[in-house]
């Protein structure tokens, strides 16, 4: 464990600590339960990518509906398969974190609804959204007038410029306005 | 020399140039990357790709040229100014400088082309676009790397030319000389470097991945380091260098200081795990209880710091007055474990209540002024309690916003309805199947506005509902007063001829009644058929009004026997002198010369001293309150969960999903319950300074047992209430409780003279006597006639007055601006409608 601790050099741990919202002892808690997630041989490799399917085995992630959009949001990886490496790790938490900002946070809200990543939310990105929501099992689905409806009425509500979908602007004009949304948009390791 | 000087300045200026257009370069790269994909998006085939990409490439080369000319022309622009500057000051070597400014453009302009061809290259190599972008960024980076080699080749071929000049320039080699800067740059580079700052500090905040970030910040870093030295001059110099050291250090120090805050903070890894089983509303009362414990360690350390361990250490020690001595009567059963527990015996004669202290105007060498901290401590600890929970109050008020609007109703509920904390799949279902009932819901209600089929019915049955409710109420309050009459006669008769539940039967029925009354009005909140939230919000208010009445009456009964006690002190009193009469006259008659007989202070008499009962009596009512709640966690949880559990084996029915089921955690109950704990403390504390001592261990054991019984033996609940909502209701609660609290004491303090022979006050007429006796000898003269001329009431009835006036001047501004505050939204929503539709 000793060694995992010290393979963050000091100069980038505190780089790491200015350009995230995390304390340093989030940071190595991150870097030991990031290496945690690699295989042996891969340890030694600075910018190694866990795949996702390893990334969604985490307890804080087991059981979130959108696992698999926050690991394609947060990735860097050229083959677009969701990987993570250490840094887009701490991104991740980062954007997570306690001390983050409405702004940062209802941005990567937007990117992880857009489930297309055409950069606005249309009908589609809203049915999957709510598809997500209601969980898997078929008697908690809503019919699809239900749907409908539900999908008519968010978009008479946050379309502001009626063309059907609802942008960023609308999203965070929207989502600025919750109480509770910078509460639950937390994920702590 | 000059030259070289001016050259350095020249380049420096030109490479700040230069990283900003490549700044704006690479915004404009990004920009046209999302428009790309978008493009292609909508062409929806991938065929034409290749296309557009050069396309783009022509685009931007296209784009690019235009930037160049429109660089170019500001630096000739820029050029013209400073060559009439130039002129102005003597116009001298402006021609060498032209002739590197020029060829310094033109190498620009070939990298810039440069780089255009390399896109293209990598526009037709790779496919992703996110490639694309990291490898922009890397060429991005050699390319700052190329130029800053150049520039320090540039830097040095002057130097090596002129090498003889003196060593001054070898140190600085990197350093621009700012002596030769005109002020005029002087100021764009502090602009430019404070940008840069700002940049590093604000890089946090953008949605960019971490590479980018990392590059950011280390050219900025490199950039201000660079040109940081270069500002302010010659003295001045030196000072601005130690200055950004200092902040440096500072911000360094500061976000040491920061992790160390957080790693103080107890019990986060609990809480987490908590949060993660059964999402952030059953670990929000974890939080508040952790915040309580924070407010009870201030509390403690006030107290134990200032009152108890200075009476212990300076004051005079047990058995030297009658007041710190058990008496005769009492002394065989001192030591019982029985009595010890009711807070009698050895525990009732110590620092642990009021009665014990001494009147004595200063103890030890320190001339600490005990009666007077004793009453200061009490009005802090209240004066304390107030200002954190109406600051905590405001901050979640601020926290919170504009929640209260209703508009965005679903878009709320789609959006922010997941909490990302919930790390358990059984938690998460619960989520699931609430968040898709409260879809319906919604619907529903949507659809159509709420048909009731009986309203007669359900109107009747609420209003027999709250009929029972207020009966539990009045019938509780009876039985507790009931109760205090009784004992109030055993007491008379003396404890010893009762039965331990005649001793205890105070504290036991009030926390049944505290117990069972909330289920009583579960059961009948089900007559009324609210929406569970309105029915959580009915039902936590008719909890606060039986614990508020229970307590009241408690405190109404109490006030009856401080009473009692007071007629008897009078007794006592008059039995005193003649006793102290009697005996000197014995004295006297025996023996008139011999020193006066001394009497063991364990043989004296002494009043009854109502102060100490009051503490007493409210350390008991902790006591027991925290026993019963211990004892329903421990037989209401665990009990039915274990017998839940193995019994499931061996039962007719399922037992797991049927009807014992293992209970749920009840969030508003424990802080309900937790808030008039703490009532009940504040009430207590000024006669009993180890209540928060006491608290404080309640707490830290409530934490473990309630966080291991919660993980234990409880599930998850089945309708997930938010917890921001309900914080600064829970807020509130307290605030109120305090008041409440604070009323009795305030009056006791205030209207009731103290005990003659015991506490820090006898002797006085009323308590707050300290302060003004405090005035009169500790202070000059003049102090105590300003301040009774401001405690006069012609001054402090105009004070109140103005006081009020300015209350409500404040309120009706806010008002004002709170209106104000709808309308501008209104504005700022129809302009971005009107934005957005063209």
């Amino acid at each position: 464990m000793g060694t995992t601790a010290s393979q963050l050099s000091k100069e980038s741990l505190s780089e790491y600590q200015e350009l995230t919202f995390l304390t340093k002892q989030e940071i190595l808690l991150a870097h030991k339960r990031f290496t945690e997630l690699l295989e042996k041989h891969e340890k030694e490799q600075i910018d190694a990518r866990v795949p996702i399917g390893r990334i969604i085995t985490l307890p804080e992630l087991k059981s979130n509906p959108f696992k698999e959009r926050i690991c394609q949001v947060f990735s860097t990886s050229e083959q677009k398969d969701g990987s993570l490496t250490f840094e887009d790790f701490l991104d991740l938490l980062s954007a997570f974190s306690d001390s983050a900002t409405l702004e940062i946070k209802s941005h990567y809200a937007f990117r992880i609804f857009d489930f297309d990543d055409d950069g606005t939310l249309d009908c589609a990105d809203l049915e999957k959204l709510v598809n997500c929501l209601t969980g898997e099992t078929n008697d908690a689905k809503l019919s699809s007038t239900e749907m409908k409806q539900l999908i008519s009425n968010i978009l008479e509500e946050s379309d502001i410029d009626k063309d059907g979908t609802v942008n960023l602007s609308e999203f965070q004009h929207v989502i600025s306005r919750s109480p509770d949304f910078v509460s639950s948009f937390k994920i702590v390791l | 020399m000059s030259t070289a000087g001016e050259q350095d300045a020249d380049l420096s200026l030109q490479e700040e140039h230069e990283s900003k257009t490549h700044r704006t370069k690479r915004r404009d790269g990004d920009r046209q990357k999302k428009k790309r994909r978008n493009e292609r998006r909508k062409g929806g085939t991938r065929a034409g790709e290749g296309e557009e990409d050069l396309q783009a490439v022509s685009e931007k080369r296209e784009r690019n040229k235009r930037k160049r000319a429109k660089s170019k022309q500001e630096t000739s622009r820029r050029e013209n100014n400073e060559e009439e500057e130039a002129q102005l000051t003597g116009g001298k070597g402006t021609k060498a400088r032209k002739d590197i400014r020029n060829e310094k453009t033109r190498r620009m302009e070939k990298e810039e082309v440069r780089e255009v061809d390399e896109n293209v290259d990598k526009g037709k190599k790779k496919q992703g676009s996110t490639k694309k972008g990291e490898k922009k960024e890397d060429g991005g980076k050699q390319l700052v790397k190329e130029k800053a080699r150049d520039i320090k080749k540039k830097n040095s071929e002057p130097e090596t030319s002129e090498e003889d000049d003196d060593e001054e320039e070898d140190n600085d080699k990197d350093v621009v000389r700012p002596e030769c800067l005109s002020p005029e740059e002087l100021e764009k580079l502090k602009e430019a470097v404070d940008e840069r700052k700002k940049l590093i500090q604000s890089l946090r905040g953008k949605p960019w991945p971490m590479k980018k970030k990392l590059v950011t910040l280390r050219e900025s870093q490199e950039f201000v380091e660079k040109y940081e030295g270069a500002l302010g001059k010659g003295k001045g110099r030196k000072l601005y260098a130690y200055k950004v050291l200092m902040t440096k250090k500072w911000m360094k120090f500061q976000r040491d200081f920061e992790n160390f805050k957080t790693a103080c903070i107890p019990w986060e890894m609990k809480i987490k795990e908590i949060e993660s089983h059964f999402g952030s509303s059953v670990a929000s009362y974890f939080i508040f209880l952790r915040w309580m414990y924070g407010i009870n360690m201030i509390l403690f350390g006030l107290t134990f710091g200032l009152v108890m361990v200075p009476e212990a250490l300076m004051g005079r020690p047990y058995g030297s007055m009658p007041r710190k001595t058990v008496p005769r009567a009492e002394e065989a059963s001192a030591m019982d474990f029985a009595v010890l527990w009711d807070f009698g015996g050895y525990a009732q004669y110590s620092v642990l209540f009021y009665g014990y202290y001494n009147n004595q105007r200063t103890v030890g060498w320190l001339k600490f002024r005990m009666p007077l901290s004793y009453f200061l401590v009490g009005v802090g600890t209240v004066a304390y309690s107030y200002m954190v929970v109406i600051r905590t109050m405001a901050r979640n008020a601020n926290e919170s916003g504009v929640g209260d609007d209703n508009s965005f109703n679903f878009s709320w509920k789609m959006f922010t309805s997941w909490d990302y904390l919930i790390g358990n799949a059984e938690t998460a279902d619960n989520k699931f199947a609430s968040i898709t009932t409260s879809f319906k819901e919604a619907i529903l209600e949507e659809q159509e506005s709420h048909k009731d089929d009986n309203i007669h019915l359900t109107r009747f049955l609420r209003v027999l509902a709250n009929f029972l409710v207020l009966c539990c109420l009045a019938g509780s309050g009876y039985l507790i007063y009931f109760v205090v009459r009784r004992s109030q006669k055993f007491a008379l008769d003396g404890l010893e001829n009762h039965t331990w539940w005649e001793r205890n039967e105070v504290n036991m029925v009030m926390s049944l009644l505290g117990m069972f009354c909330p289920m009583l009005f579960d059961v009948i909140s089900t007559l009324e058929n609210y929406h569970p939230r309105v029915a959580l919000q009915w039902q936590l208010g008719r909890i606060f009004a039986l614990f508020l009445g229970n307590l009241y009456t408690f405190i109404i009964a109490l006030m009856d026997e401080i009473n009692l006690k007071r007629k008897e002190e009078k007794v006592v009193k008059f039995n005193i002198t003649m006793w102290e009469a009697s005996l000197y006259n014995g004295s006297v008659l025996e023996n008139s010369t011999a020193p006066p007989v001394t009497i063991h202070p364990a043989d004296v008499p002494r009043g009854p001293c109502w102060e100490t009962m009051v503490g007493q009596e409210f350390v008991r009512l902790i006591i027991s309150d925290t026993m019963t709640t211990y004892i329903t966690l421990l037989i209401g949880d665990f009990l039915r969960a274990v017998l839940v559990r193995f019994l499931n084996y061996c039962w007719c029915w399922d037992l797991e999903a049927g009807f014992p089921s293992y209970s749920e955690f009840d969030v508003s109950g424990n802080v309900l319950g937790l808030i008039f704990n703490q009532g009940m403390i504040w009430m207590g504390s000024f006669y009993a300074p180890c209540l928060p001592a006491l608290n404080v261990i309640r707490l830290h054991v409530s934490m473990y047992l309630q966080c291991w019984a919660v993980m234990c033996c409880n599930v998850p609940q089945e309708r997930v209430f938010k917890a921001s909502g309900s914080n600064n209701f829970y807020m509130a609660m307290l605030l109120v409780i305090l008041f409440l609290s604070t009323l009795p004491a305030i009056y006791t303090i205030v209207s009731i003279p103290p005990s003659f022979d015991c506490g820090p006050f006898s002797g006085k007429n009323r308590m707050f006597d300290v302060i003004h006796e405090t005035l009169e000898s500790d202070f000059p003269p003049w102090f105590s006639k300003v301040f009774s001329y401001a405690s006069n009431p012609g001054l402090v009835l105009p004070f109140i007055l103005l006081m009020v006036l300015a209350i409500y001047y404040l309120q009706s501004t806010s008002k004002s601006y709170r209106e104000a505050n709808v309308e501008l939204k209104k504005k700022l929503q129809m302009v971005i409608s009107v934005l957005l539709f063209l």
